[in-house]
């Protein structure tokens, strides 16, 4: 790959991305005498792993000595509605435990038992108390566990560096093209395999507790290279989100509040959760208890502020300060709440995606020769709803299995080379905006599409709304193309977003045109047109977003994988 | 609705000065949300660092009104608002752009620490009790105020010396962990030059985590090196009367 004109760096393998599963991916590749080099858009340790609160999902059976894996796999397929990969969640289910005591030989300190083993809380979903935890940071303990283990064994990590093209040899992916964003400056990786770790894509819409980075950029490079993106109108708005005041709304209320005892009110003072589902209560599932308090709002119950009340106050003041520290500060100081006297106030905000890239289950290949992805960005463990925890757990899981697999592969295949073409073409459609002197600012497009997607494709849907939603898309696009940027290359976010409105305009179709094709309610996919099950069809396809020769996107249907016999037992073993 | 004005530190390793910019106020409303405002509708290449808003990622440290903050804790009703806010970048490291720095000092620290080194032969079973001091340090967010503060680099730029509060944090972390097997006294007292700590204290009065980093942390640790390496009796006067 001569393009004398930039940096280049050559790995064996190249991970896009530097959260749980991008740096449980490195360490296994590296593991495997791959050469690894890892990738990220913020500084090591800030990707959304660090900010995961309730706990990572593992049936080690500490607490409730009848967990095991086949009650874990149970949870995982009912709360995903059946739409999981369930080899996936077979793994997932299986291998959890080893991959977080992992953690702890690797220094991590969880909360203990009292006979000194890895304490485990009850959350959604889950039969047993079944997550692994460290108070209302687990994810901060998870990613500088995993952080300091790459870096100490030798990855090398590109911070603050963008990806925005993968780069093939003929149908194989074999590097990327990306910008500082310190400089600008433009970076060619040559790979022999990449494995995407990037993310959701939760920013396109208004209420969310995603950060800047989630743009739907992984899904979008695979997309681009040919791979196909599966189930994209899962999407999960996560109950308890905050929602006064305004400048906080979105911002994540963990589910260990409801883990812990936390109580559901709607202004009338009533537990609105007997209603729909009396049995789990305020530990139904994600899905659910979203649509119940989104109900109560629209039927006129909700809060002061549009939500509901959330209330831990009758537990004792420091267990909620030793159990929740984070949320206490977060209330205290952003809302001035004391969680410890009074109830909080929450309400959905857009939070995971279920859908992404579609991957095998044992390998994390993607449907491209030489891609391969994990975590958030990949599909299929999770099926039509996540349950709370099970992201943590697929990290390590599917992060390790995609590191493995792809330094395998790498090391079984030979060279390659880029086109010039190919790299010319990315720098050139990085820097078109700059050569405009008018049009508008890429944050007036992306204000104006986060609005269309929440109001249009959010928790609850119909066919109109959707329709009115892929209109609008077309337009952003057409604004997109011409919006103008000010200043220079250097650590310049308004460049930054040009490019990423593009990422999360192409996420925002795939989401809006499945979800309008699936002519059901599922999981976390609600029509107020079709609000029953369809099993006899939906039950049993995918949607399938491929890219078109012209570019646009293409969506067809795939029948669900056959499920072996055993995991049928498994599954009716227990009503 | 009320209006504050924002001045804010614009420019590069080349220089630059303040700009002002006005930003209705909301209710609630953060430091970091008057940058976004800015962001959105006056200045879109102002550059700022963030990703969780909520306190947990240590990203968006700055200088608000000359006190070292994370952005998106900062209340501007906690601020005055009828004379401008001035925002600046953290003083100690060099400017990369408006509000980012470049952090990376730290990260080249923190590689010269060993890693965790389990004994041989645990069972893996540890009481709460005797974990509790060790998350303390693990709670860190890297937010690097501390490193910002302290007198060590901040005035006396001994980036080279010495490792700075964040890492003996990071070291407490390791070394009181109840299984873990190696010393990192030497490499306390040499590469990351404890001694130059005269426990002033500045570090643990910015940390948003509320760790006790000198007394829980680089105190124990001084106390360590002396252990190790300097005569029982000099160390008692040294502890009476608190020099070095
Ligand atoms: C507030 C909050 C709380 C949560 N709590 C829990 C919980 O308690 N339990 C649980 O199981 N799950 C939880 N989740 C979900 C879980 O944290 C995330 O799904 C998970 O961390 C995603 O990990 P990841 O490795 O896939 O991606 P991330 O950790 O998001 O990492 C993505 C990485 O990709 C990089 N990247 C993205 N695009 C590019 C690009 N174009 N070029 C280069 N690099 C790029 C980013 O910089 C980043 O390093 C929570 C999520 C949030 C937001
Ligand atoms: S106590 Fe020590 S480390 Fe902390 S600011 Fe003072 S000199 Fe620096
Ligand atoms: S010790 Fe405290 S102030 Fe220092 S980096 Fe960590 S969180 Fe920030
Ligand atoms: S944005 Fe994460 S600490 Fe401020």
């Amino acid at each position: 790959m001569a393009n004398e004109k930039y940096e280049t760096h050559e790995h064996d393998v190249l991970i896009i991305g530097a959260g749980g599963a991008g740096l449980r991916a490195s360490i296994e590749a590296l593991n495997q005498g791959a050469s690894v080099g890892v990738v990220c858009k913020s500084l090591l340790g800030k990707a959304h792993t660090v900010m995961a609160e309730g706990g990572v999902a593992a049936a080690m059976a500490n607490v409730d000595a009848a967990d095991g894996w086949k009650p874990h796999f149970r949870d995982t397929m009912r709360g995903g509605k059946f739409m999981n990969n369930w080899r996936m969640a077979q793994l997932h289910a299986q291998e959890a435990p080893d991959r977080v005591l992992e953690l702890e030989k690797w220094g991590a300190l969880f909360d203990r038992t009292p006979d000194g083993k890895i304490l485990q809380r009850a959350f959604g979903g889950h039969t047993y108390k079944r997550l692994a935890h460290v108070g209302d940071r687990t994810g901060l303990e998870m990613i500088r566990t995993l952080q300091d283990r790459g870096v100490q064994q030798g990855v090398d990590v590109y911070m603050e560096c963008t990806v925005t093209k993968l780069l093939k040899d003929g149908d194989r992916v074999v590097g990327a093209f990306a910008y500082w964003r310190e400089t600008g400056r433009f970076v060619v990786f040559k790979a022999k395999a990449v494995v995407i770790c990037t993310g959701g894509i939760g920013k396109a819409w208004r209420v969310t507790s995603n950060s800047w980075e989630y743009t739907g950029d992984g899904q979008s490079l695979a997309f681009e290279a040919g791979a196909e993106l599966k189930d994209m109108e899962f999407v999960q708005f996560h109950p308890t989100g905050m929602v006064w005041p305004p400048g906080v709304q979105g911002i994540l209320v963990t589910e260990a509040v409801r883990g812990e005892g936390g109580i559901l009110r709607n202004k009338q003072g009533e537990r609105f959760m007997e209603k729909y589902d009396p049995k789990r209560m305020e530990l139904s599932t994600r899905d659910v208890v979203a649509r119940s308090i989104y109900t109560e709002v629209r039927e006129g119950r909700g809060s002061e502020h549009g939500g509901a009340y959330l209330d831990i106050s009758h537990k004792p003041a420091d267990y909620v300060k030793k159990k929740l520290p984070s949320m206490y500060h977060q209330f205290k100081e952003l809302a001035d709440v004391d969680i410890t006297t009074g109830p909080m106030e929450v309400g959905p905000t857009c939070h995971y995606v279920m859908g992404g890239i579609n991957v095998d289950a044992e390998t994390g290949a993607a449907t491209v020769k030489g891609l391969y992805a994990a975590g958030e960005a990949a599909a299929g463990l999770h099926g039509g709803n996540r349950l709370g925890g099970n992201s943590l757990s697929d990290l390590l899981v599917f992060g390790r299995r995609a590191g493995m697999a792809a330094a395998q592969y790498a090391n079984g295949v030979g060279g390659s080379s880029v086109g010039n073409d190919q790299i010319e073409a990315a720098a050139r459609e990085m820097l078109e905006p700059f050569e405009r002197t008018s049009g508008e600012s890429p944050y007036d497009v992306h204000r104006d599409l986060q609005e269309s997607m929440q109001n249009l494709v959010g928790i609850f849907r119909n066919q109109e709304d959707m329709t009115k939603g892929l209109d609008n898309i077309e337009q952003f696009k057409e604004r997109a193309k011409k919006v103008r940027v000010d200043g220079s290359r250097m650590f310049n976010p308004g460049w930054h977003l040009a490019h990423d409105l593009k990422n999360m305009l192409i996420v925002s179709e795939a989401v809006a045109l499945s979800a309008r094709e699936r002519k059901e309610s599922r999981g976390a996919h609600a029509r107020v047109d079709f609000e029953k099950l369809d099993d006899a069809m939906w039950g049993k396809q995918h949607n399938i977003i491929t890219r078109n020769a012209d570019g646009g996107l293409n969506l067809a249907q795939r029948p669900l994988m056959e499920m072996p016999e055993e995991l049928k037992q498994v599954l009716a073993e227990d009503q | 609705m009320a209006e504050a004005t924002l001045r804010v530190y614009r420019g590069d390793k080349d220089g630059g000065g303040h700009v002002d910019y006005k930003v209705p106020v909301a209710p609630g409303m953060v430091v970091l949300d008057a940058l976004h405002y800015i962001q959105g509708h006056q200045a879109p290449d102002l550059a700022v660092r963030w990703n969780c808003k909520a306190a947990k990622c240590g990203s968006c440290s700055g200088e608000v009104n000359g006190r070292p903050k994370l952005m998106c804790k900062t209340r501007m009703d906690d601020l005055p608002l009828d004379q401008p806010i001035t925002v600046n970048p953290l003083k100690t490291f060099p400017i990369i752009k408006d509000l980012v720095t470049d952090v990376s000092l730290n990260y080249r620290i923190n590689k010269k620490i060993p890693a965790f080194t389990p004994r041989e032969n645990t069972d893996w079973r540890m009481q709460q009790d005797d974990i509790d001091r060790v998350q303390e340090f693990r709670k860190c967010i890297e937010c690097f105020l501390c490193q910002n503060v302290c007198h060590v680099l901040r005035d006396h730029q001994k980036t080279e010396e010495f490792g700075g509060p964040r890492f003996f944090v990071r070291v407490a972390g390791l070394d009181m962990h109840p299984l873990d097997s190696v010393s990192r006294t030497e490499l306390l007292k040499d590469e990351l030059g404890i001694g130059f700590c005269n426990i002033t204290k500045c570090c643990t009065e910015v940390c948003p985590e509320d760790i006790h980093i000198t007394d829980n942390a680089i105190i124990p640790l001084k106390e360590r090196v002396v252990d190790d390496y300097y005569d029982p009796i000099m160390w008692v006067i040294r502890k009476l009367t608190g020099k070095k």
